[in-house]
């Protein structure tokens, strides 16, 4: 129980009736690498807020490094999807790495740490750094995203979609980076994600969500038509072509996002589930 | 009359310090609303101004206390009815008709002079009196202190709300202190140019400026230098021209500087793109995409 990087137990979040997951127990090992994966709406986003402070849990604990999270924690990077600035946006990729050592603090704003320079350096954003985030491609804004994170030298990185709308290459740059960080400073990583990357061996283990429930394991292990099936209440196939793991829903929804996202308030028993009983799972 | 004999009237030397306070203010304030995309918050707030300052005009013959509470009403006003930039938006405009026409109103019922009302309008910087610089001066120390205390965490949250309000930025919170801080500063714009045209001096430095740079720091420079050229040049150059008044040439100057930057601004930007290039030896983001 002690030393884990993030523990959960009989985690639960309602909002009012509508039950978003619950009793999530879950250890997350320092220096572990987690992929959050499930339909839009099951909830992996709120788990993050979770972890940030900013939301509290209906029932349920969760703390981090043995501590409650509290918002705005020093000891918590956060990477967001990519996004569109506007090409006139008068803020420089720099600025944005900035943001992470002392964006949060008062006082006058003329202050010009090495810190930001170094960490430029180490995610390879030199280049770049001095132009405008609102002209960088989708790739160099996300090293970028990361560096900010890194700047306050978390012990724990939270992502939430880091990948989404960067081309293949891209994603395999950035997935390099952050495996190469968070090998050598031990960093556990949190990231959700909509599908397993290419890059094998990125992730220890898998948090799926959907319907309310949640099933964990290293990705073979919870990437099966058997696992998920049970998971949505559905038929669901999981198809690998080559290293990439494809799920498709049931009824000849193709597509990982157009799954059945189930109707969670019915589906939220504790009855259906019906894994087997090893590995770490709610029956 | 020459213009030393008008520099040296205490009227002309209130309007000049007045101009200067007022352009201050809103070159400090107008980057962090264009960033925020809130123009017409401005403009919305400028107008019910207007209205407060109607109010006031008829029930204590104080326009800028009117005008004060006017914008603060509204400020409150908007950020309560508006959580989203659109709702935001169409909140304003909902508020702007109905507090104009109240605005209307009471001004049917004001039997003093008909400048009065004209002065809320366009401005009437020569009227500036000794008390009404110093409520100019007390806005733009509130500003300012806010500005050198939240500047930075109002503009992570200006730019990146998300990731701001991760790092445990109050991100709805400040944008309450911005609301008030532009309500306090169109109140005092208001005075010197008008309600009508504060968007002069509180978002076309700024649109400039970013034209030119996009250090942050540099931006808000550069338009506080435009603000204060826009309205202390306007104001001289008024003193040559006594039928026309004095936001007449504070907001050509102002929409000069902004023709010149949109003009000068792709050409400085293409020339630092160049040397970047240059210096770039390789791509490092994965070898297809230096700059788009």
């Amino acid at each position: 129980m002690t030393g884990n990087a993030v523990t959960l137990r009989g985690a639960t979040l309602r909002f009012g009736q509508h039950v978003i997951w619950e009793d999530l127990d879950l250890d997350i090992a320092p220096g572990e690498c987690l992929a959050v994966l499930g339909p839009n709406g099951a909830g992996k986003t709120t788990l993050l807020k979770v972890l940030l402070g900013l939301l509290p849990l209906s029932a349920g604990t969760v703390t981090i490094d043995g501590r409650a999270p509290h918002r705005g924690s020093a000891q918590t990077g956060y990477v967001p999807q990519q996004r569109d600035f506007d090409r006139d946006l008068p803020v420089r990729g720099r600025d944005l790495v900035q943001f992470g050592v002392d964006g949060h603090r008062r006082g006058l704003p003329f202050t010009r740490s090495r810190q930001v320079d170094a960490v430029i350096a180490a995610v390879g954003a030199q280049d770049y750094a001095d132009a405008p985030v609102g002209l960088l491609s989708g790739g160099q804004q996300q090293r970028l995203r990361i560096a900010q994170a890194l700047a306050g030298q978390p012990r724990l990185l939270l992502g939430d979609e880091p990948l989404l709308s960067l081309d293949p290459a891209s994603q395999e740059s950035v997935i390099a980076l952050l495996d190469a960080y968070r090998r050598e400073h031990g960093t556990t990583v949190v990231m959700v994600t909509h599908e397993i990357p290419p890059a094998a061996g990125f992730f220890d283990r898998v948090l799926y969500v959907a319907a309310g429930r949640w099933a964990a394991g290293t990705p073979d292990e919870v990437m099966t038509g058997q696992r998920l099936s049970a998971l949505y209440g559905t038929h669901i196939d999981v198809i690998r072509v080559h290293d990439r793991v494809i799920v498709v829903g049931g009824e000849g929804a193709a597509g990982h996002h157009h799954l059945p996202a189930g109707d969670h308030g019915r589906h939220a028993g504790h009855e259906s589930a019906g894994f087997p009983p090893d590995g770490q799972e709610r029956r | 009359m020459s213009i030393w004999f008008l520099l040296a009237q205490p009227f002309a030397q209130h309007a000049l310090v007045a101009a200067a306070l007022v352009a201050v203010t809103c070159g400090l304030i107008a980057p962090l609303v264009v960033i925020r995309g809130m123009s017409f918050a401005v403009h919305g707030t400028a107008e019910l101004a207007f209205t407060g300052a109607a109010a006031g005009l008829l029930i204590a013959n104080n326009p800028v206390a009117g005008a004060l509470a006017g914008s603060l009403v509204v400020a409150v006003l908007i950020a309560t009815l508006g959580a989203s930039p659109r709702e935001r938006d169409s909140a304003i405009g909902a508020i702007l008709a109905f507090g104009m026409g109240i605005g209307v109103l009471l001004l049917g019922f004001y039997q003093g002079f008909a400048t009065a009302a004209t002065n809320i309008l366009f401005g009437n910087i020569f009227g500036v009196s000794g008390s009404q610089l110093l409520i100019l001066v007390v806005i733009n120390l509130l500003v300012a202190a806010v500005m050198a205390t939240w500047y930075r965490p109002l503009l992570f949250a200006s730019v990146d709300p998300e990731v701001a309000e991760a790092r445990g930025v109050p991100v709805g919170r400040l944008s309450l202190l911005f609301l008030i801080v532009l309500a306090l500063t169109v109140t005092g714009a208001a005075q010197v140019v008008g309600t009508l045209l504060v968007l002069s001096l509180a978002i076309t430095p700024a649109a400039a400026a970013q034209r030119l740079s996009a250090n942050p720091l540099v931006v808000t420079a550069l338009s506080v230098v435009f603000a204060v050229v826009a309205a202390d040049g306007g104001l001289l150059a008024s003193f040559g021209a006594v039928n026309i008044k004095a936001s007449v040439f504070i907001t050509s100057i102002s929409f000069a500087i902004y023709l010149a930057a949109r003009l000068a601004g792709p050409l400085l930007r293409d020339r630092r793109q160049r040397r970047r290039r240059t210096r770039q030896v390789q791509p490092a983001d994965g070898g297809t995409k230096v700059l788009r």
